[in-house]
């Protein structure tokens, strides 16, 4: 490369080459004369033998130059110093873009960063989600995420399979820390040997739990997450080795997991080893996530086989109990294997809504570019004069069009340039506000793909907006005639600004459809019966008693029971009572077989969401009694086998709710038999959006409910409070203090108010209303904008046919109306053309919409209606302003 | 107006035989019009300016090099000297040029390459 260099001699070079050219004419005029030629006509010859000197020139000293770079660097001045000449024109428009390719940027960082990029584990394409469904078994149905394994299921498949380099099971929970500071209540992640394996992520300190830390009676081990070392051990690394309560169990600490690190889709602050003991294992327990690591190179389906061969396998050498045919599962239930790729299980849902929302927010987009194309349509329409004379005097077309799109293009890269600041600053925002249900949150980052997409948005749409007054204006020649004086607007020119206005409100109309579809779900949503009233008034909190902490089930109800007095003798708080948890809350549900008395009982009993109550519990929650009574305080001290069942399952059982009052249930074929003796309103467990599942409420300390012999009770559970302070400071001090004068060692966890319990779970649906919602609001804006600015630009270009209709006796009222008449042309081509995409794009987003119609005439009508109000409205005030002309200016004016 | 005869050169062209001129001997810019001119016997029309592009063309090619001096008719002048490069160059362009030139010659001349 040599060109540097060459940039300091041109200097001399192109004084070298003009000295050379003036020589050569001067050489050539003085042959002449001596040929007897006069010098005047000597000179004019040697100019006419040398050719065009100007350009020869500029020709020559091409040869030394990199053109296009250069003449680029000219044309760029030029374009620059134009654009400083007309600031108010250069802001909006870069404004506009910034503000446009910002947030596609963002949303689109975001889309990267969820859907795109591979996990942050090591070779992430070999892991896999296990998962099963079982399509034969009753009730599994509410199950969003099929059928989880069993242990006896992991011992089979870890054992057994051919195709796992690792595999193993976790899930999620809630534990207790005593003997550090406070008593606080922590996330675990309990696990199996092969989870760590699979994940094959390192500890960050110390070493990962072993195959003997999976021994149930060996010595009790545990690791800590990052940021839950650093919040409460101050990153302090002594302190592997040390020891630390988790529900009042001793364990030792044996290492750290790094930053960032998260098991699938879970936060955690300790992990603990699951320890089955083999031996106690049987076919059902199917309450854990499984994941495995494939061998290299094996294909989903080839696992899935391998899982299907297994299946007989752990059928065989597990028993659910002596005469229970194990084969059930295969052939009533129909157990498949249906693993997912990891990245899947991750993700979720989450997918639909943001590429709906980056469907939107390019589609505002689109609105955007339409608008700033109209600004430079007009702009381009001012130069036309100065346009035309440059064609006259010989400008190629295509060089017109190269100066008109380099104005757009300039534009659009500095659009885009602030655009990647607004953007970045946006996801900073999003990572403040931190959606609880947005996956790999901490992972979203402006990184070279986001840039690479600004930069190709900005290149784009500037080709867009810029192509096409590049491509009206580039040829015009016949412009010089009547341009210097206000004719009527041409058909043609105003053609171009007709389409991008209908292209705007028929853009408009899908946005605005789309935004009022969610506000109708809302609607919808929020009109469901959650099954508890004023959620505002209801205060949650969650505390646990562990067995090693208080052993004997009689006194942790008695315990709870003195909590609950204790909480109900707060000043302002009308009611109290506890559950194992509060519907929405989001812990994990209890499934399984409920046997009713009567009932066939060769089949498997239908899986059903099972919770544990107290009294009073459904009074607190506004939980309508259908038929029967709540349980009392007898009912639980006195062990009596009882229970409470959901509306929709004794319709489904008996008929009719007081029918099934009387009638008895079990979960084990070994305890005892217990009876209705009331029937509740059904409860949005999973949502509003999700069915209400049929829920069997046992007492919460019964005899033989954590399987057979067994008597315990409920020790981890959610207190609800209803009174008007839910949610004040001081409510949350008095509830603390209420709970620690019963027992200071128990934590308070999760305190909220239901209704934040409520919008966490409308948290989807809000969102993406919330961003259709602006979307439409800024598209309809700029669509209104359109129709305004194209026809007062109609109005201001025909003012003199105006002035000379009104003087010929024209009326104003029908002047008004053929402007207003233009703008409703225009609004109803756009409706037509964005009804017809509408129909077809809301259906896009059908799995979004709850209770409402892709097709809910009710939201088209009303849109409809919105879109024809407001077009009347921006071409009403220009035409108002074309009948307020005073025909005798406007015809001075020329 | 064009004139019937008046053809434009190839590419290349005009460089040729300001290389061949130049090789006979060094020259300026005038000199070497001229000397195209005559050799040609006036049958190329060039402008004579547009010898400048192609002489800036084959100094940015290191196949000529100039220097400012004075002519033997006492006037300023700058004269351009071929290359070894600018030989090798000229050689090689010469050949090809030829062999062009034998295959346009001989589609031109149908009737004869028919009948051997």
């Amino acid at each position: 490369m040599n060109w540097l260099p060459d940039i300091f001699r041109r200097r001399k070079i192109y004084g070298d080459l003009a000295e050379e050219m003036r020589l050569h004419l001067e050489e050539r005029t003085e042959q002449l004369i001596s040929e007897g030629m006069s010098r005047k006509e000597a000179e004019q010859a040697a100019r006419r033998a040398f050719g065009n000197s100007t350009l020869l020139e500029e020709r020559s000293r091409e040869v030394w130059q990199m053109p296009f770079v250069e003449s680029l660097g000219t044309d760029l001045k030029l374009v620059f110093r134009r654009l400083a000449k007309s600031p108010g024109f250069a802001a909006t428009v870069i404004l506009t873009l910034a503000i446009g390719i910002g947030a596609n940027t963002a949303v689109f960082s975001v889309l990267n960063s969820v859907l795109f990029k591979p996990l942050p584990y090591p070779d992430p394409e070999q892991l896999v989600a296990v998962h099963l469904t079982a399509p034969g078994a009753a009730g599994l149905a509410d199950f969003s995420s099929g059928l989880r394994l069993s242990p006896s299921m992991y011992f089979t498949f870890a054992e057994h399979n051919r195709t796992f380099q690792s595999m193993g099971v976790w899930i999620a929970g809630i534990a207790n820390v005593t003997g550090l500071a406070q008593p606080h209540e922590v996330h675990t992640a309990l696990i199996t040997d092969g989870v760590l394996q699979t994940l094959s992520v390192p500890p960050y300190l110390g070493r990962w739990l072993l195959p003997s830390d999976q021994n149930p009676h060996g010595a009790k081990a545990v690791m800590l997450g990052y940021g839950y070392w650093q919040r409460r051990f101050g990153g302090d690394r002594s302190v592997i080795g040390r020891s630390m309560a988790i529900d009042s169990q001793p364990r030792e600490i044996v290492g750290v997991m790094p930053q960032g690190f998260r098991l699938v889709n879970a936060d955690f602050d300790v992990i603990a080893p699951l320890a089955f003991d083999r031996n106690k294992q049987i076919l059902a327990g199917f309450g854990f996530q499984g994941i495995g690591r494939l061998k290299p190179g094996v294909p989903i389906t080839q696992a899935n086989a391998d899982v299907a061969r297994m299946l007989p396998i752990w059928m065989d050498s597990w028993s659910n109990g002596p005469g229970i045919d194990s084969h059930f599962y295969e052939k009533t239930w129909r157990i498949t294997p249906a693993l997912l790729p990891l990245k899947e299980e991750v993700i979720g849902n989450i997918g639909n809504v943001l590429w709906l929302v980056m469907g939107t927010i390019g589609v505002v987009m689109l609105i955007a570019c339409t608008n700033v194309a109209n600004l430079l349509l007009v702009r381009a329409d001012a130069r036309r004069q100065d346009l035309a004379i440059r064609a006259a005097l010989g400008a190629r077309r295509g060089r017109i069009a190269w100066e008109l799109l380099l104005e757009s293009l300039s534009l659009g890269v500095v659009g885009g340039v602030l655009g990647v600041g607004i953007a970045d600053e946006s996801l900073r925002l999003l990572a403040a506000i931190g959606p609880a249900n947005l996956p790999r949150l901490s992972e979203i980052s402006l990184d070279a793909r986001s840039i690479a997409f600004t930069f190709a948005l900005s290149l784009l749409s500037s080709l867009l907006f810029g192509a096409i007054p590049a491509l009206r204006y580039a040829g015009t020649t016949a412009a010089l005639g009547g341009a210097g004086r206000t004719a009527s607007a041409s058909r043609e020119r105003q053609r171009g600004r007709d389409l991008l206005v209908v292209a705007q409100v028929a853009m408009a109309l899908v946005l605005l459809v789309s935004a009022m579809l969610m506000i109708r779900t809302f609607q919808a949503l929020r009109n469901v019966e959650p099954g508890f009233t004023q959620a505002e008034h209801l205060q949650t909190m969650r505390t646990s008693i562990p067995a090693s902490l208080v052993a004997d089930p009689r006194l942790v109800t008695r315990i709870q029971n003195n909590i609950a007095d204790k909480l109900a003798a707060i000043p302002g708080v009308t009611s109290v009572g506890f559950a194992s948890a509060m519907p929405m809350e989001g812990i994990e549900s209890n499934w399984d077989g409920i046997y009713f008395e009567g009932k066939s009982m060769t089949e498997v009993a239908p899986l059903r969401l099972f919770k544990y109550v107290a009294p009073g519990f459904f009074r607190t929650a506004g939980t309508r009694l259908i038929a029967g009574r709540e349980l009392t305080w007898t009912d639980i001290y006195g062990l009596r086998p009882v229970g409470i069942i959901s509306e929709n399952l004794a319709r489904e059982s008996w008929g009719t709710p007081s029918a099934a009052l009387g009638q008895r249930f079990r979960e084990f074929p070994d305890m005892p038999f217990h009876e209705v003796v009331g029937v509740v309103q059904d409860v949005r467990e999973n949502g509003v959006q999700e069915k209400a599942p049929a829920i069997v409420y046992w007492p919460s300390m019964t005899e033989g409910i954590y399987g057979p012999h067994s008597f315990d009770a409920a020790r981890t559970v959610t207190f609800v409070l209803r009174t008007d302070r839910a949610g004040t400071e001081g409510l949350l001090s008095e509830m603390q203090q209420a709970v620690w004068a019963v027992n200071a060692s128990l934590p308070l966890a999760s305190v909220r108010t239901m209704q934040e319990i409520y919008s966490q779970s409308l948290a989807r649906t809000s969102f993406t209303l919330v961003m259709l919602g602006i979307a439409g609001a800024m598209a309809s804006v700029l669509g209104i904008i359109g129709i305004y600015g194209v026809i007062s630009y109609a109005v201001s270009q025909r003012t003199r046919e105006i002035g000379i209709r009104l003087a010929l006796g024209e009326q104003k009222g029908r002047l008004k109306w053929m402007f207003i008449r233009s703008g409703l042309v225009l609004t109803g081509t756009g409706v037509a053309i964005g009804l017809a995409a509408a129909s077809g794009l809301t259906r896009l987003m059908k799995s979004l919409l709850f209770g409402v119609s892709p097709l809910d005439p009710f939201t088209y009508v009303s849109v409809l209606i919105v879109l024809a109000v407001s077009a009347v409205l921006a071409s009403y005030l220009p035409a108002r302003r074309a009948a307020a002309v005073n025909p005798v200016e406007a015809l001075r004016a020329e | 107006m064009t004139k019937p005869t008046a053809r434009d050169l190839f590419p290349g062209a005009l460089e040729m035989m300001i290389l061949e001129s130049l090789r006979r001997q060094p020259a300026h810019g005038y000199a070497l019009v001229q000397h195209i001119q005559q050799r040609s016997n006036n049958l190329l029309q060039v402008e004579e300016g547009s010898l400048y592009p192609a002489l800036q063309r084959l100094l940015k090619a290191s196949l000529v090099k100039a220097r400012w001096g004075v002519s033997s008719t006492n006037r300023r002048v700058r004269t351009y000297q071929i290359t070894a490069f600018g030989l090798r160059h000229l050689e090689q362009e010469i050949s090809s040029f030829e062999r062009m030139f034998e295959g346009i010659a001989l589609v031109l001349k149908p009737g004869e390459s028919t009948a051997t």
